[in-house]
């Protein structure tokens, strides 16, 4: 397969891969740093160089609102956003995985106001944990183009059907140029396939009722299939992720671990600060210190099993957290984390750690400090501390 | 269709058995938008009333395809199917004519789906929007809306020892969206099936974007007798606080002048939620004077849109 090197932002990523799944309906609404997908797909649109119906719509409220609408009608349908527009979008999320319809959308993680701003932290995405959309998060450009062409396939999967949001990191990878490996437009759309829905609301002949009212006689058995499904959605992002990696080159998980095998001490991070991280491993690898990095793709479905085996090799861990969720006891990475390794029994040392709020810089040597105060926690020098603050000034 | 009785021999698209109140003025005009186009239908609709009693699962009393998403957003969510529609066609993946209705209540469409409305029909989709103004958030147990009636007596504008029911008059929100410039704009009620039928169809015979507001009487909200329905909603016309009217492209045509025009009090007096108002001479004195002039100005509004 000829791919073709390019140097691509972030947006423009998501907005290439967009047009090579050539969706047949996007519905946004503009938002920085999220804007110019939409913008650069907008261009395509008006090129007729992709055949989907644009629909500008007034707010994100309506555009997932106009999302649900062309999902329930059968067309493969996406969008786009970030920060205060997914958290307008909040209440048409759970309506969008709750009537179980495969959207997919580009969000990049932008700080939730007051105060207004608009860098990035996981602040939006994380706020939407609990919507139903499986989120998958990316290190890099490359990451994000190859998961975005992989998230159709998840979320129409018949044992899945939900929608799935691919993240990037604000400015960092969504303005930053990275290189970027693209594949065929014709590879791609083979791999990506032809959407073709079980029900929807334009089968005249077929009628059905879509957003009942269940009550209290049915609704729990409604949440307990949309549980499935998000269960399946583990196997399924796995599947696709293997399949990828024959087609394209490179495969993806759950998880992705970085010299973790022989680490004794190992950190977790989400989204760009991954590659930092491997950074900050070569430089104290150099110093003696057997650092490893566990880097989390998919947070929903959380990947617990599989996170817990890896650290249970570990004697320190740390937690990274691009979010506060203002519970006086850790992010929600790290929450989450902590909770699978004791559903695995497994007792390490684990520090947490709240970064990057707003943007704020994360440098290679705060990341070393990181792993210095854990090789302390190990020595029994330190005590672990919770939702410690990195990079804050004095 | 042009009867209650032809429509009646047609297959009902809207089954009985649904668990709206016996009376209820919502189902007529489900039943005046069903009946009046010949084209298969899709209905989106808001949560309230006319959502919540047609579609208790695992029962559905629809016999077309239905989509209900949230309370505010019957406007995108129905620009988003027939957004879905105009794609598939294009790409010829379905070849058949379909037409899509999507109902508001009045909460869903004067106040909290405003702005879902609004983008909709600024942006020309094909579709039709219906909001069904029975004047309160019925569903929730009739609290004030934007569309109430000054003087009602609603659960949060209650006729109160110093305030006596809402202190408002009702938005005019058919003429906000005759500001909209979509071809077809109509006010009509479900008490006079002929008038509700024929803008149905001319609505479904258009392509863009319309908007019928269609005044649907609520029976506990109102406080009036069950058998009154059809003939409160017919009374409201004579008075000229509901005129019945529709602007097409611009041009303004009143379709029913009454030969004598009711006192508003001949309304008030059917329904409970005016008692303590019919108290209130000065409030009524002015209230009447308000909606005069909203008729004087309708009336002006046709003849300035009709001068060649
Ligand atoms: C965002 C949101 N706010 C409030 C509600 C509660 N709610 C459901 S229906 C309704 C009132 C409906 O009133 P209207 O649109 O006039 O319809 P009706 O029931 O009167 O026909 C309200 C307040 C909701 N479902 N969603
Ligand atoms: S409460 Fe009013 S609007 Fe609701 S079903 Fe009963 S009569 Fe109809
Ligand atoms: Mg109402």
């Amino acid at each position: 397969m000829e791919k073709t090197i390019t140097a691509r932002t972030g947006n423009e990523a998501m907005a290439e891969a967009m047009r090579q799944i050539n969706p047949d309906v996007c519905a946004a609404y503009p938002i920085t740093p999220a804007t110019e997908i939409m913008q650069i797909f907008a261009g395509f649109v008006n090129d007729g160089r992709v055949k989907t119906n644009l629909i500008t719509v007034e707010s994100e409220h309506s555009a997932m609102s106009a999302c649900v609408g062309s999902a329930a009608a059968g067309a493969r349908t996406m969008t786009a956003t970030s920060s205060q527009g997914l958290a307008l979008m909040h209440e048409i999320l759970f309506i969008a995985s709750g009537i179980r319809l495969p959207i997919v959308m580009a969000d990049v993680n932008r700080a939730l106001s007051a105060p207004i701003n608009i860098h990035c932290d996981h602040s939006d995405t994380m706020a939407e944990r609990d919507s139903g959309w499986i989120q998958i998060f990316s290190e890099n450009t490359q990451e994000a183009y190859d998961s975005m062409l992989q998230a159709n396939r998840i979320a129409e999967h018949k044992d899945v059907i939900t929608p799935v949001m691919v993240t990037t990191d604000g400015f960092i990878i969504s303005h930053g140029m990275e290189r970027l490996e693209m594949y065929p437009d014709a590879e791609v759309q083979k791999f990506v396939g032809e959407y073709k829905p079980q029900y929807t609301v334009l089968d005249v002949d077929h009628p059905i009722t879509v957003g009942s009212l269940v009550l209290t006689d049915y609704y729990l058995e409604y949440k307990k299939a949309q549980h499935e499904a998000m269960k399946a959605a583990k196997r399924v992002i796995l599947e696709v992720g293997k399949e990828f990696g024959k087609t394209f080159g490179r495969e993806y998980g759950l998880i992705e671990t970085y010299k973790a095998d022989d680490a004794d001490f190992i950190l977790v991070a989400m989204g760009s600060t991954a590659g930092t991280a491997k950074a900050a491993i070569e430089e104290l690898r150099q110093e003696g210190i057997k650092a490893g990095l566990l880097k989390i793709r998919v947070f929903r479905p959380f990947p617990a099993e599989e996170i817990a085996a890896v650290l249970t090799k570990a004697k320190a861990v740390a937690v990274l957290d691009r979010c506060e969720s203002m519970s006086n006891q850790a992010g929600p990475v790290a929450t989450e984390v902590k909770a699978g390794l004791y559903d695995a029994g497994v007792k390490v040392p684990l520090a947490s750690y709240i970064y990057g709020l707003g943007g704020r810089e994360i440098y290679i040597e705060d990341i070393k400090n990181v792993y210095r105060e854990l090789k302390n926690i190990a020595e029994g020098k330190l005590k672990p501390e919770q939702a410690k603050y990195i990079g804050l000034k004095e | 269709m042009s009867s209650p009785k032809q429509a009646a021999a047609v297959e009902n698209k809207l089954t009985g058995g649904h668990r709206a109140c016996a009376g209820c003025g919502f189902p007529i005009a489900i039943k005046e938008v069903l009946s009046s186009c010949k084209d298969p239908i899709v209905v989106v609709s808001a949560t309230g009333c006319l959502e919540v009693t047609t579609t208790i699962y695992p029962y559905s009393a629809w016999k077309v395809p239905f989509l209900h998403n949230a309370f505010e957003n019957a406007g995108a969510t129905c620009s988003g199917v027939e957004g879905a529609y105009q794609s598939l066609k294009k790409q010829g993946k379905i070849t058949k004519n379909i037409k899509f209705v999507a109902f508001g209540g009045d909460g869903g469409t004067y106040d909290i789906g405003l702005q879902s409305l609004s983008g909709a029909m600024e942006r020309g989709h094909d579709m039709l929007y219906v909001c069904n103004n029975n004047e309160a958030y019925m569903n929730t147990g009739v609290q004030r809306s934007s569309a109430t009636p000054r003087g009602a007596n609603t659960t949060t504008s209650p006729a109160g020892k110093v305030i006596n029911g809402k202190q408002q008059n009702p938005k005019d929100l058919t003429e906000i969206m005759a500001a909209h410039n979509i071809p077809y704009v109509a006010q009509t009620t479900v008490g006079m099936w002929p008038d509700a039928t024929k803008k149905f169809e001319k609505a479904f015979s258009i392509t863009g974007a319309k908007f019928v507001n269609i005044y649907a009487p609520c029976i506990p909200g109102w406080g009036y007798d069950n058998s009154q329905t059809i003939k409160i909603s017919k009374l409201v016309v004579d008075t000229c606080m509901w005129p019945i009217y529709e602007v097409e492209n611009g041009k303004y045509k009143i379709n029913y002048k009454p030969s004598v025009k009711l006192p508003i009090t001949e309304f008030y007096k059917t329904q409970t939620r005016f008692k303590a108002l019919l108290k209130d001479e000065a409030a009524i004195a002015s209230i009447q004077a308000y909606y005069d002039a909203k008729w004087a100005r309708l009336q002006l509004m046709e003849e300035a849109t009709n001068k060649a």
